[in-house]
């Protein structure tokens, strides 16, 4: 396929073309799974009115490139492919698409969420929000941290939290 | 040596994008020597590479340890923790 399985771009994708093609025909593929991440017009205390996204071009698409690598070799992953925005993306629009044919539905879903909590943990990408009070920075979530955590691999993005894995 | 420096998000905003870059070192180049010497450039760099601050840091495009030893020409990105997705 000529296309790359890691695109980082600023425009949007369209999900049904996408799938389709990472299935792209095949007859040994059972099961594709997707995660589609969007941008929410408030948090718990203010209202959105864009996020703005920055990146470290070369090593989000190595970083992103290592993970699918991972998963093929965890799960049995057949075919993945990951989208991620950047720029000034509003309300509604769509951030990243995770994408995961494999023969069984379990290692598709797994193979998914997978990819999705290390790319929250381990691809330099950066939110800045834009609120009534202005612009601000995304904080790291420990949740995060926890969610790779749980898939047996260390995590220790988020500030505030003691690394149990390194000394 | 001869390094690249990078920095991204808030850590940009405050001390730019960085560039090409000639240290010394004094002893061991680690990244964490290399934090600690960037810090002594500006009170800006003082504040945003605190010890205290959340700052991660890459070696060649991929994450690393502070305690990683830089070779010459090494790229070196400095950056807070992330939040795609």
């Amino acid at each position: 396929m000529a296309t790359s399985r890691v695109r980082i771009q600023e425009a949007d994708f369209d999900i049904g073309a996408e799938l389709a093609a990472l299935q792209g025909g095949r007859t040994d593929v059972g099961a594709v799974a997707s995660f589609v991440g969007c941008v929410r017009g408030h948090t718990r205390e203010d209202d959105i009115s864009a996020l703005t996204l920055e990146h470290y071009p070369g090593m989000t698409e190595r970083a992103i490139e290592a993970m699918i690598v991972e998963a093929e070799a965890r799960f049995g992953v057949q075919a993945a492919l990951v989208i991620h925005r950047t720029g000034r993306l509003l309300p509604g629009e769509r951030i990243v698409l995770v994408a995961v044919a494999a023969p069984h539905r379990r290692a598709a879903f797994q193979g998914c969420e997978f990819l999705m909590d290390y790319l929250k943990t381990h691809a330099p990408f950066w939110k800045k929000e834009s609120t009534p009070q202005g612009e601000r920075w995304v904080d790291a979530r420990v949740a995060d941290d926890e969610a790779l955590r749980r898939w047996g691999l260390a995590s220790d993005n988020a500030p505030g939290e003691a690394s149990p894995s390194k000394p | 040596m001869k390094l690249t420096l990078k920095y991204f998000a808030s850590l940009r905003e405050t001390l730019g994008a960085g560039g090409a870059l000639e240290w010394t070192p004094e002893a061991e180049p680690t990244a964490a020597a290399l934090r600690a010497w960037l810090r002594t450039q500006s009170p800006a760099h003082a504040q945003a590479l605190a010890p205290g601050r959340a700052v991660r840091v890459a070696v060649d495009q991929a994450l690393a340890d502070e305690s990683a030893t830089l070779r010459d020409g090494a790229e070196v990105a400095f950056f807070p923790p992330v939040t795609g997705g």
